[in-house]
């Protein structure tokens, strides 16, 4: 009966709230189309003002770092603490730096 | 030496310690085909209960009503489309869960499958339905799931005018002629137990709860929810001057709950086995917007290639 192709491709949503803040992931929408894609999430993900710019990227283009990787991929900041200013001592009469 | 990871230590911890699951994490097969289950047919659920409104958008008693409704039952296909969204972090497809819908093997809320008679049903949908749909989806915005938490926050907000809408519109009805005072509580008669259901069986009786309650999916017990729910709605009841169809409805001191009466679960499996007035209305309707619209999916496709031809040539 339906000849129908395959569906429509995924697409990541990505909206910014207002200027100054950035873009935000908020899910994912299906469309033939990147111009669809962001009409369609305009219709599903700001019908009450919660953006002022969508981006959408085709979910296959996504590139990310293993979960299972986690601990050994982020390790190397783990032991860094002179990277954060509280590792050095500054004596309280020089006042706020 | 090599050392064995046991990821299902690791999940369990991260269950332990209130860490949500995220799309990529590593998550028993049972977890993942829990979940896949339980969104997609709430998912299911949003898009099927736009059904009962619609059939009241054109009979709207005024403007106001009307671009309320209409709002309401764009929301609803939002909702819907934010947890197939969550499904498909979980590596299944939406078409496929929708086939699953529209061939039997998954379901929605048995709610939907009771007509919308008067106007009086339209409010008393926001008012029961939405809030029991409410005190449901507040527990599960604590779920252990991240997307689906996500998609509940995101619900939860939008859900409370929903509610408030449906109110208003019971008030009107209550608080005017007799007649409208009368089609008010005939709507109360109808939706009251059928919303206590919603919340499905007894926990003692619930195939899926004790282990949705230990992977932390589900945060309250179905009898918990179903108790906060009646408790909270009974003094809106009387506000409007309505009566509950419950007899055995009274305020017990000792528990701090209102005792109730004993819901029909007969009549919930009969309902959810096929039998209820709507099950077929529901799902031809479904089908038939899902075949009907197939050649406007093509199409747009067509187009959309097209469209990505002509740039590839013009760039050139």
């Amino acid at each position: 009966m339906s000849t129908e192709k395959t569906e429509w491709p995924l697409w990541e949503v990505f909206i910014r709230s207002k200027n100054g803040l950035s873009h935000k992931h908020v899910g994912s929408i299906h469309a033939a189309d990147a111009e669809m894609a962001i009409e369609n999430a305009r219709d599903v993900y700001t019908r009450r003002m919660e953006g002022i710019s969508i981006w959408v990227v085709e979910s296959n283009n996504i590139h990310a770092s293993n979960p299972q990787d986690k601990e050994a991929f982020f390790d190397p900041a783990n032991d860094k603490i002179y990277r954060h200013p509280t590792f050095y001592d500054i004596p309280d009469e020089v006042g706020h730096m | 030496m090599t050392q064995v990871r046991d990821f299902e230590q690791e999940f369990l911890d991260k269950i332990e310690k209130e860490v949500k699951i995220e799309a990529r994490d590593w998550m028993p097969d049972a977890y993942r085909k829990t979940l896949i289950r339980q969104i997609s047919q709430h998912a299911h659920s949003e898009v099927v209960g736009m059904l009962p409104e619609a059939n009241w958008i054109t009979r709207a008693p005024s403007l106001r009503r009307k671009v309320a409704l209409l709002a309401k039952v764009q929301d609803e296909a939002g909702h819907g489309l934010y947890l197939y969204s969550a499904v498909e972090t979980l590596g299944a497809k939406r078409e496929d869960t929708i086939d699953d819908m529209h061939e039997g093997r998954a379901k929605y809320s048995n709610i939907f499958n009771y007509p919308t008679l008067t106007w009086a049903d339209i409010g008393t949908v926001g008012w029961l339905v939405d809030g029991a749909a409410i005190q449901n989806q507040v527990m599960l915005t604590r779920t252990s799931h991240g997307p689906y938490s996500r998609a509940m926050v995101r619900i939860c907000k939008e859900e409370s005018f929903h509610q408030r809408q449906g109110y208003e519109i019971v008030m009107t009805l209550a608080q005017g002629t007799p007649e409208q005072k009368e089609m008010a509580q005939d709507a109360l008669n109808r939706w009251w137990w059928p919303s206590l259901m919603m919340f499905g069986p007894s926990d003692a009786e619930s195939t899926h709860s004790q282990q949705s309650l230990a992977w932390k999916i589900k945060r309250q017990g179905n009898d918990e929810l179903r108790q906060e729910f009646i408790d909270k709605t009974v003094p809106q009841a009387e506000y409007l001057g309505l009566t509950i169809p419950d007899p055995d409805l009274k305020w017990n001191e000792e528990r701090g709950h209102y005792d109730f009466g004993k819901i029909n679960w007969d009549e919930f499996l009969n309902v959810i086995k096929g039998n209820g007035p709507m099950n077929r209305s529901r799902l031809r309707a479904r089908k038939a917007a899902k075949d009907n619209g197939a050649w406007v999916r093509e199409a747009a496709t067509a187009y959309a290639e097209k469209k990505a031809k002509r740039k590839a040539q013009s760039a050139a």
